[in-house]
């Protein structure tokens, strides 16, 4: 990364308001950039300039005129490929979307725009967002920025990535069982996955329907804010989205955080943590007590069920949302003699090696004779996991833990052991299961150099309460910790 | 050992998928390790818990009134408690173009597959 000091959603805004850059200026230096990093970063699948120099024009219009800016005018932004964007390709890291364009904007996309974001492009992660390293993305995997030989973490490794190594002020993601958190934590940057209904889904082409949701990586908390207060709110297409009134998230996480209680689950400290994290993370909280905060030790039992509750359910979901690629409305057609032989082809041709993997499982989970062993039981142990929180909630006003059980693995590590890689996502799934929202915030690094992450889960539609923790935490330097 | 190798081809056979000879037996080792890992749910006791069905976080959001008890039954009570109904209002849906657009065989309005009627 370059010396010079990191653009951030202010530091964008008042230099267009002193008229020292024009958002056209601003979104041209930052393709510079991409053109320089992304070749060996492999962050970007797609770039939009002609769409990004039109709204940046539109933006250097209204500072011309000297009307009000949006929140976030000029601030170049990269997206998920998994997030719909009209007339840009969007190919979820699949073969099998490898030409989609999407008719219409998601709304998330539109409530960007319209806040004045310049879209700048669109990032890689693993296929349908099914992954914890990046490494099932159909276009090869993303490298870790901070350090080459090592993954990003997934599925939203491009869009962490991007934001880590400067390609974009913030970035956009999706999180259905760590994929905002995990790769946050292993680039070192905050990254946000909102309580579920809080975000419209609208336009984010589905893997698990009860799990999915759209959130943002930014370099500090007040953008990961005002990121959230842009996207957030009720949309009436999406029916799961809440009808509840959004925060200006910005303003609340000033707050002082002295006599929030903070609840540590000794289940997340057990076997399988690497040392060093631990040693960090505990620092972490050992930081927000000298800062007034209350230490509460929790136990959540079924935290150990987590894992094989999320890959029956989350497959379950995804063998049903993706029964839709069948060659026949959008994406790839292999040809066939009959219409079961082109749907078997175009499937066989067009899904990669994970995402067939758990069509397959999920499919399994549901098939006659295995329901209730499998689905239904995942569901009730899900009740337990919610459960937990909800009970965890009764006592405290967040519940810190660790991001991932290690730091960033190097590529190639484990790709081998399907099994081993879900581990990855230990800490994570849990949150994803109960509906709450997390988020990871840099924590310090390890020996090597490697980002290391610490989650903040809050209460349903408590994003204020987290933001402001990790607000807190950041003024009290817990990031470089 | 959980799954055979016919269990893996009724399965691709039920999603549609095709699998290469070679990656039958490897899709069946490694979804064999997945679902023994699965196997760990077993141990725990449900026989008093509801599936969770939805996830309706509103259920117990603070600025909101309580709703009934969670899971279907409860979220189709509270639904009908207080529906949250859109106006029954026509809106412009013309799309068709856009959409047909992407088919990779489309005749307007019609998207063109293989024969499935045989005469």
């Amino acid at each position: 990364m370059s010396g010079a000091p990191r653009w951030t959603v202010a530091s964008v805004h008042e230099a267009l308001l002193a008229k020292k850059t024009s958002a056209r200026e601003l979104a041209q230096e930052f393709y510079a950039q991409i053109e320089q990093r992304n070749p060996e970063l492999n962050a970007f699948l797609a770039l939009c300039p002609d769409r990004a120099y039109a709204q940046a024009d539109r933006v250097d219009a209204i500072v011309a005129q000297g009307k009000p800016l949006g929140r976030l005018a000029g601030v170049p932004v990269a997206i998920k490929d998994v997030i719909s964007t009209e007339g840009v390709r969007t190919t979820c890291g699949s073969k099998i979307l490898e030409d989609y364009t999407p008719p219409y904007d998601a709304t998330a996309i539109e409530r960007l725009e319209r806040a004045g974001a310049v879209i700048m492009g669109k990032t890689n992660c693993d296929e349908f967002a099914m992954g914890s390293s990046n490494e099932n993305s159909a276009y090869g995997p993303v490298r870790n920025p901070i350090a080459l030989d090592r993954v990003p973490g997934g599925s939203s490794g491009g869009s962490a990535a991007a934001v880590a190594a400067g390609l974009s002020v913030v970035a956009l993601g999706t999180d259905t069982g760590g994929s905002i958190r995990q790769p946050g934590a292993y680039c070192g940057v905050p990254a946000m996955m909102p309580t579920y209904g809080r975000v419209s889904r609208y336009g984010l082409i589905a893997f698990a329907s009860s799990l999915d949701r759209i959130g943002p990586f930014a370099t500090n908390i007040t953008d990961a804010a005002t990121v959230m207060s842009v996207i957030a709110g009720h949309d009436s297409n999406d029916s799961t989205s809440a009808a509840l009134a959004v925060p200006e998230y910005a303003a609340e996480i000033e707050k002082s955080v002295a006599g929030l209680r903070i609840g540590i689950p000794e289940d997340y400290f057990g076997a399988g943590l690497d040392a060093e994290v631990k040693n960090k993370v505990q620092a972490g909280i050992t930081l927000l007590e000298r800062h007034g905060c209350k230490r509460v030790p929790l136990k959540m039992p079924h935290t150990d069920y987590a894992i094989a509750t999320y890959y029956v359910i989350a497959t379950a979901e995804a063998s049903s949302n993706l029964a839709r690629y069948d060659g026949v409305r959008y994406g790839l057609r292999v040809q066939g003699n009959t219409l079961m032989e082109m749907y078997r082809k175009t499937r066989e041709r067009g899904f990669g090696p994970e995402v067939k993997r758990r069509i397959m499982l999920g499919t399994y989970a549901l098939s006659s004779g295995y329901y209730d062993a499998y689905y239904l039981r995942a569901q009730k142990v899900r009740s337990l996991i919610a459960r937990d929180f909800a009970e965890a909630f009764e006592k405290v006003d967040a519940i810190i833990t660790p991001t991932a059980p290690t730091a960033a693995f190097r590529l190639g590590e484990k790709t081998a052991d399907p099994l081993e890689m879900y581990l990855a996502d230990i800490y994570t799934v849990t949150g994803s299961l109960a509906g709450v929202p997390g988020i990871s915030v840099p924590c310090g690094k390890s020996a090597a150099g490697l980002p290391i992450g610490m989650q903040i889960f809050g209460s349903h539609f408590g994003e204020a309460r987290i933001l402001q923790l990790a607000r807190g935490f950041e003024k009290a330097g817990g990031f470089s910790i | 050992m959980k799954i055979s190798r016919e269990d893996v081809l009724r399965v691709a056979q039920l999603a549609h998928l095709e699998l290469a000879p070679e990656e039958v037996e490897a899709y069946r080792g490694q979804l064999d390790e997945i679902l023994s890992y699965i196997g760990k749910l077993q141990e725990l006791d449900v026989s008093n818990v509801e599936p969770m069905a939805l996830m309706d976080p509103m259920a117990d959001a603070p600025h909101q009134a309580p709703r009934t008890s969670a899971g279907l039954d409860g979220a189709i009570a509270a639904a009908q408690a207080e529906p949250e109904l859109r106006d029954d209002v026509v809106a412009p849906c013309s799309v068709a173009d856009a959409v047909l657009a992407e088919a990779p065989d489309a005749a307007k309005p019609f998207f063109r597959v293989p024969k499935v009627i045989e005469r």
